[in-house]
């Protein structure tokens, strides 16, 4: 493991990265970067690079987990064992179940499940790099496949954490950050109805500090939602081009 | 977790909600009568059980001596576990921990690791290389809504009735002596879980709220106030300013359990 660094924040207020405290990282996101799934997703948040895959609605197996009255979202969060630092076993930790399904729940909310009865909607997260924020890039790209499969849905779903390192409040907590800053909040939102779909947090905050640093997160998203509309239709403006 | 609960019932449930009402006469933040009753297990090195209507959580604690890990070698290690026993409801199954149960342990343990409940470096017999290892098997024995709260209090509860042995070094080897020690404990994190139903927020659901509820949100805070963890559960949402009343409520609730139970 690399040494820990003794301050987070240094005499300017520039975090380890040279980012201000509510600077987000570089993203950059890709929609429809897999042939076979029906909708895929790719996204490189800083180092994070995660791959999500939506297939669906489809035939449920085992059939008597099937729903008479809606869909059925499946979701799995997984690390590749060479995405972090130590390898990571490849069976599913305890972690990875936990963020399967608050991710799941997540997403729950922004799909009209009732359209698709008896039907499974499968989402399958490979995390290929991890780098800090993991569940919130995950949960942006993941609501990207599904749009690009073509799923109605109320909004994109856009996560993103803030936290607080040192003293300050900072935005999109990068790997370190994360490990030894003081707070972790990440957040889900879908910025058309102003819904939070997914919170987190662990650390401690006061009172004051925990609304900054939802609200800071709130407007993260907002900055997220913005490429992700972008790279939505980069994708599909390209095709037009194409049979044009 | 499903089970059956009719339609009617349901929105009943919803419709009284709406008013402020609820159909076992509370007001929307009471909770349900609390017991906690400690150092139930003599076996264990510390427990307790705690009632929540008739929600019932036991947990035990047990230490044993391990490897720190390699990011915090001067610490003692907390693990905590938790089973939906097949007896606490026919919705339980037994076999492996399922995500319910994942994430019931992981919440109650978010709660007293990110509080700093317990002095952890306190548990460091040879850094690097000894600590203490402290398991915390939660118990839920009957599920009648609101496991998070009452299996938080129950391993917090237990945490606090727990006894540390006496031990010497010896040539490399740790001896154990006579005599015990209280676990080294400075905070008391209570966690308070809302249910949203109708667009309003109630604290401590029972099973029946639980059936109904769009979506669960868990805020553990500590003896002063702070937020120290939070998860979101279930397949609907919050707007923001809910999420920031309830972390208000959560902690005011929190002071009066534990004025409640003098800790």
């Amino acid at each position: 493991m690399s040494q820990k660094p003794e301050k987070l924040i240094d005499k300017k207020g520039l975090r380890l990265d040279g980012r201000k405290p509510n600077e987000l990282r570089q993203i950059k996101i890709e929609v429809g970067v897999l042939s076979n799934a029906d909708g895929s997703a790719y996204i490189e948040q800083g180092k994070n690079k995660i791959l999500a895959a939506a297939f669906g609605p489809r035939e449920l197996h085992p059939k008597h987990m099937a729903l008479q009255d809606r869909t059925v979202l499946r979701c799995r969060y997984h690390m590749a064992p060479f995405s972090v630092q130590e390898r990571k076993s490849p069976a599913p930790s305890r972690r990875e179940v936990e963020l399967s399904k608050v991710i799941r729940e997540s997403i729950e909310p922004s799909i009209f499940l009732e359209y698709y009865p008896r039907t499974a909607i499968d989402i399958f997260i490979e995390v290929l790099q991890a780098d800090g924020g993991t569940r919130c890039a995950s949960i942006t790209a993941a609501s990207l496949a599904l749009a690009d499969a073509g799923i109605p849905m109320r909004d994109l779903v856009v996560a993103c954490a803030a936290g607080k390192v040192d003293d300050t409040i900072v935005l999109d907590l990068m790997d370190t950050e994360d490990k030894i800053g003081t707070a972790d909040v990440p957040v889900a939102l879908m910025p058309n109805l102003n819904a939070i779909t997914l919170l987190q947090m662990d650390g401690i905050l006061t009172q004051e500090e925990f609304e900054r640093a939802v609200n800071l997160a709130i407007e993260g998203c907002g900055k997220i939602y913005a490429l992700q509309k972008e790279a939505l239709k980069t994708k599909y403006v390209d095709i037009k081009g194409v049979e044009e | 977790m499903a089970s059956v609960i009719t339609r009617v019932k349901q929105k009943q449930i919803a419709q009284l909600i709406a008013k402020g009402k609820r159909l076992d006469g509370r007001d929307l933040t009471d909770y349900r009568e609390v017991k906690v009753e400690q150092g139930i297990i003599e076996r264990a090195e510390g427990s307790a059980r705690v009632l929540l209507g008739k929600t019932e959580v036991m947990v035990g604690t047990k230490i044993e001596i391990g490897e720190p890990f390699l990011d915090t070698p001067n610490e003692g290690v907390l693990t905590v576990n938790a089973e939906l026993v097949p007896l606490a409801s026919s919705t339980f199954e037994p076999g492996p921990p399922d995500e319910n149960s994942i994430e019931l342990a992981r919440i109650v343990d978010r709660g007293v690791r990110e509080s700093k409940a317990i002095d952890l470096e306190k548990l460091c017999i040879e850094p690097g290389k000894k600590v203490f290892v402290i398991f915390v098997d939660v118990y839920v024995l009957n599920h009648d809504g609101n496991l998070i709260d009452a299996s938080a209090l129950a391993a917090l509860a237990a945490l606090l009735n727990t006894k540390m042995p006496n031990y010497e070094m010896e040539e490399g080897e740790v001896e154990t002596r006579p005599g015990y020690n209280p676990l080294p404990m400075r905070r008391h994190p209570i966690a308070v879980t809302f249910a949203k139903i109708n667009d309003k927020l109630i604290v401590d659901p029972w099973l029946e709220e639980e059936q109904v509820m769009d979506a669960r949100l868990t805020i553990a805070t500590d003896d002063d106030g702070n937020v120290c963890a939070i998860q979101k559960g279930g397949s609907g949402y919050f707007a923001p300013k809910q999420v920031l009343e309830a972390a208000r409520i959560a902690s005011e609730k929190a002071e009066e359990m534990r004025k409640k139970l003098d800790w």
